[in-house]
């Protein structure tokens, strides 16, 4: 027996086991490029209209930060991996990062890695399996995506490189998960830490994509998703790039091959302190026990909000700067109503961004309870003088209030990084903040979501990530594709006003916060009359 | 006598499978009561319907003389849950874990908790998951027992302790029946039941099958006997209650429902006893009896 013995059953079982997810996230993927070639090819059917959109992007940093650069407008393949590149790109890694760390770290801290280990199978056996489950999901991605170009009339080339640059990404942070499931001890820690570095990987790119217009700067070449750029499909087809982003990743598998050997099963390389001999007297609520469950969590997003929104913030400048050095579109300056409309327009997007990623979180919190009912750690606690609404009102405290301490931090940073460089601190401060937190009603919804499948249909919890997709779906690509009104009000993002710039409405606010509070009572209703465990 | 947990009718399903099926329970106060039963009786099921975990389908529960779902917050002040197979939050140590569940339920008896942990040897620095198996059951035994409660609910409660720590265990329920709580205890080791209980209810495919102290039940059952007679009988193989008979010349081996005994051992002085050996049922047997799924429930319960 060696140590790949069983690594094809394994495969095989994992494949099993994803036989739902992975044909989503690889279906979710292809469509979304899909349906945004699509649509382009009704937008810009003509090379100048396509030209026309290149010049207002040439101004417009803001856009270069969230999609990065336009390296070919000749074609719509090009326009396509230019507006879907980087999501597509950081999409495949999160794809990948939830693959491994499933089926690395998760099982092992279940213990039914051990049962597996038992078997006759070698010890570098499971990880061999994820990382083969995650670079199959990847070809088949790069596969699709490239023959749905082609089909779509688009050089093979280009689709073939556009296809490759998302897998090759994926495939970076597969290698990277499994860095990570070595070292945290938990699954949660595992997924954490390696969303950490893909967050930053975008931000990195973010930062220099923003910088210039053609050049994309050094820092992304900090970045895995940066490369993906650096590939430029259907403008330089760069394969060179992706062999050398390939081997990054087979040298992150080496990283993880060689700590897997260096530990006991179950243990991580960061290992654990004895913890008190008596619980501290304030342990003594279900709030106090969802506090020590969630705190890790909510310092974690809160120091990523932190880095996003000083990053973002800190940009800002850079658009103006760019705007007032580029006298070509000194007339899309005036368009679009002056410098500071061009600004917060940038702003409100960021701000936007930051509700939309707070909503991931909140829905994290709600599905807390979940892994605490399966985890079979809520039965205990319930066969206590707990009821249940307290124990999950314990919980749901998180999605309700940690959201808006995360939002609030983001904002606050990217209001003191914005306000640092144009002189206006105080002022800026509280514009931010203000775009910040109006985002929290359409966070409350998502969280609202995932409670009422949670109390009301329990097996179908992690739907509840596959809601907050669509509403983010519908919101980003909504008005690219033309949905409709209707389509488009589906998502509560699209109902957020536009802050700073736009108009602040309560209206539409109170309704979000009526609907959240309303699917929030009836999964609690759910909850309190269904079976537990 | 009072009554500290009754059920009666119990019916619960999961979708096709149905986990009880008129199910029959009385615990009376004051007593150690054996619940058992094969894999996938329904054992568990029951203790959380108990608990108001899970809502049954029809039948009644009563619990200290309350509802188990609608009362299920009061209630639980003055009673405590061991679960079979116990999970703890891989941040909080032990102690904690010990610490918030006692105070959940509405505090707990820092003395005693002291003393438990002393006798079962319980480390309680340690966190989630590097305990193992026996001393995760160990943490929730400990906290369960400082508490002050009238009710122990324990389900399989010694799964993983080893034979010196079952001995703890056992001391640890005789002092709780001399305070005077009722305990339900779930268990798969006879000799704990036997050592323990005062009455027992055994359980298959969701009903009670049998039910009473563990005199009784015996008495329920066959005697084993071997004898060997003046002559070849004949016979007996007629003879009501007889079962599993072997006839070799004049020696006879069978099986006989208690009850009978008196027409066979009548039968056999007729023929003329050389040497008779007579054994009870053994523990073993008779679960095994009541715990074979091959004997229709009807036959268990003659
Ligand atoms: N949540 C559930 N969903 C579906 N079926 C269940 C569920 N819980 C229990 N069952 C089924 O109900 C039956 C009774 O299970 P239960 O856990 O009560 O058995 P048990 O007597 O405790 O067994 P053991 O001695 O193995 O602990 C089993 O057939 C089991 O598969
Ligand atoms: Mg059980």
């Amino acid at each position: 027996m060696n140590a790949f013995t069983g690594t094809g059953t394994l495969l095989r079982l994992a494949l099993r086991r994803d036989r739902i997810m992975l044909p989503a996230w690889v279906y979710l993927l292809t469509a979304s490029v899909a349906s945004t070639a699509f649509s382009f090819k009704k937008l810009y059917s003509t090379g100048t209209s396509r030209e026309q959109l290149a010049a207002s992007l040439a101004g417009n940093s803001s856009l270069r930060a969230l999609y990065g650069p336009l390296n070919d407008a000749a074609s719509i393949g090009g326009i396509t991996a230019w507006r879907m590149g980087v999501f597509g790109a950081a999409l495949a890694g999160l794809m990948s990062i939830l693959l491994v760390v499933r089926h690395t770290r998760a099982e092992e801290e279940d213990g039914r890695l051990e049962l597996v280990r038992a078997g006759a199978v070698g010890h570098r056996a499971p990880l061999t399996a994820a990382l083969a489950t995650a670079a199959l999901a990847n070809l088949l991605l790069a596969v699709l995506v490239s023959t749905v170009l082609v089909v779509l009339g688009q050089a093979a080339a280009g689709s073939l490189a556009f296809g490759l640059s998302l897998a090759v990404c994926g495939l970076v942070f597969a290698g990277g998960a499994a860095v990570t499931a070595q070292l945290a001890e938990t699954g949660r820690a595992a997924n954490g830490s390696a969303c950490a570095v893909l967050g930053l990987a975008y931000v990195l790119r973010a930062a220099g994509d923003s910088s210039s217009a053609r050049d994309p700067g050094a820092v992304s070449r900090f970045s895995p998703i940066g490369w993906s750029e650096q590939v430029e499909p259907f403008a330089a087809d760069r394969w060179w790039v992706l062999v050398l982003a390939s081997a990054f990743a087979v040298l992150l598998a080496g990283v993880a091959y060689a700590l897997v050997a260096r530990r006991d099963l179950g243990a991580g390389l960061i290992p654990s302190r004895p913890g008190r001999t008596v619980g501290a007297p304030s342990l003594r609520t279900p709030l106090a026990l969802a506090w020590r469950l969630q705190r890790g969590t909510l310092y974690g997003w809160s120091a990523g909000f932190a880095v996003g929104g000083a990053v973002f913030g800190g940009v800002a400048k850079g658009v103006l700067d760019l705007v007032r050095g580029n006298s070509g579109v000194a007339d899309i300056l005036r368009r679009m109503g002056g410098q500071q409309a061009v600004l917060d327009a940038y702003l409100s997007t960021v701000m936007g961004l930051l509700g939309m990623i707070a909503a991931g979180y909140a829905v994290q919190c709600v599905l807390r309870l979940r892994g605490e009912e399966t985890g079979g750690r809520v039965e205990p606690v319930l066969a206590t003088a707990v009821s249940r609404l307290r124990w999950a009102g314990g919980h749901l405290l998180f999605p309700l209030l940690g959201s808006g301490v995360i939002l609030a931090v983001g904002g606050l940073t990217a209001g003191l990084a914005e306000g640092a460089a144009m002189g206006d601190l105080m002022g800026s401060v509280g514009r931010l903040l203000g775009g910040a937190l109006v985002q929290l009603p359409a966070v409350w919804l998502a969280a609202a979501a995932a409670t009422a499948l949670f109390g009301l249909a329990p097996r179908w919890s992690s739907a509840a990530w596959g809601v907050l997709s669509v509403f983010l779906l519908i919101a980003w690509l909504g008005p690219v594709l033309q949905f409709g009104r209707r389509v488009l009000d589906f998502s509560p993002f699209t109902h957020i006003p536009r802050l700073p710039g736009g108009v602040f409405t309560v209206q539409p606010l109170l309704w979000l916060t009526l609907l959240a509070v309303g699917l929030t009572a009836a999964g609690l209703a759910g909850l309190r009359r269904r079976d537990l465990g | 006598m009072t009554t500290a947990i009754s059920v009666s009718g119990l019916v619960k399903t999961f979708g096709r499978t149905r986990a009880l099926d008129g199910l029959e329970l009385t615990v009376a106060q004051g007593e150690v009561h054996g619940f058992l039963g094969p894999n996938g009786a329904g054992k568990s099921t029951t203790i959380r319907v108990l608990l108001g975990l899970l809502r049954a389908d029809s039948g009644s529960a009563r619990l200290l003389d309350g509802d188990p779902w609608h009362d299920a917050v009061a209630l639980h002040r003055r009673l405590a849950y061991v679960p079979g197979d116990v999970t703890l939050w891989r941040n909080l140590s032990g102690g904690e874990a010990i610490d918030l569940l006692g105070r959940l339920r509405g505090g707990l008896d820092s003395a005693r908790r002291a003393a438990l942990l002393e006798r079962f040897e319980l480390d309680p620095t340690k966190k989630g998951r590097a305990y193992s198996k026996g001393n995760r059951q160990k943490v929730a035994l400990v906290a369960a027992l400082a508490s002050d409660v009238e009710l122990l609910v324990l389900d399989e409660p010694t799964s993983g302790l080893d034979p010196l720590m079952e001995e703890v265990f056992r001391e640890c329920v005789a002092e709780e029946r001399e305070r005077g709580r009722t305990v339900l205890l779930s268990s798969h080791i006879l000799s704990e039941v036997e050592a323990l209980c005062d009455r027992v209810s055994i359980i298959r495919a969701g009903r009670t099958v049998e039910t009473g102290t563990l005199n009784e039940l015996r008495h329920l059952t066959r005697t084993a006997v071997d004898a060997e007679l003046a002559a070849a009988p004949d016979g007996l193989s007629g003879l009501a209650g007889v079962h599993d008979l072997v006839v070799e010349g004049s020696r006879v081996r069978c099986q006989v429902d208690t009850d009978h005994l008196d027409a066979l051992l009548r039968e056999l002085t007729r023929i003329g006893v050389r040497s008779l050996t007579s054994r009870p049922p053994t523990l073993e047997e008779l679960f095994l009896r009541h715990y074979q799924a091959d004997t229709p429930a009807a036959e268990v319960a003659r």
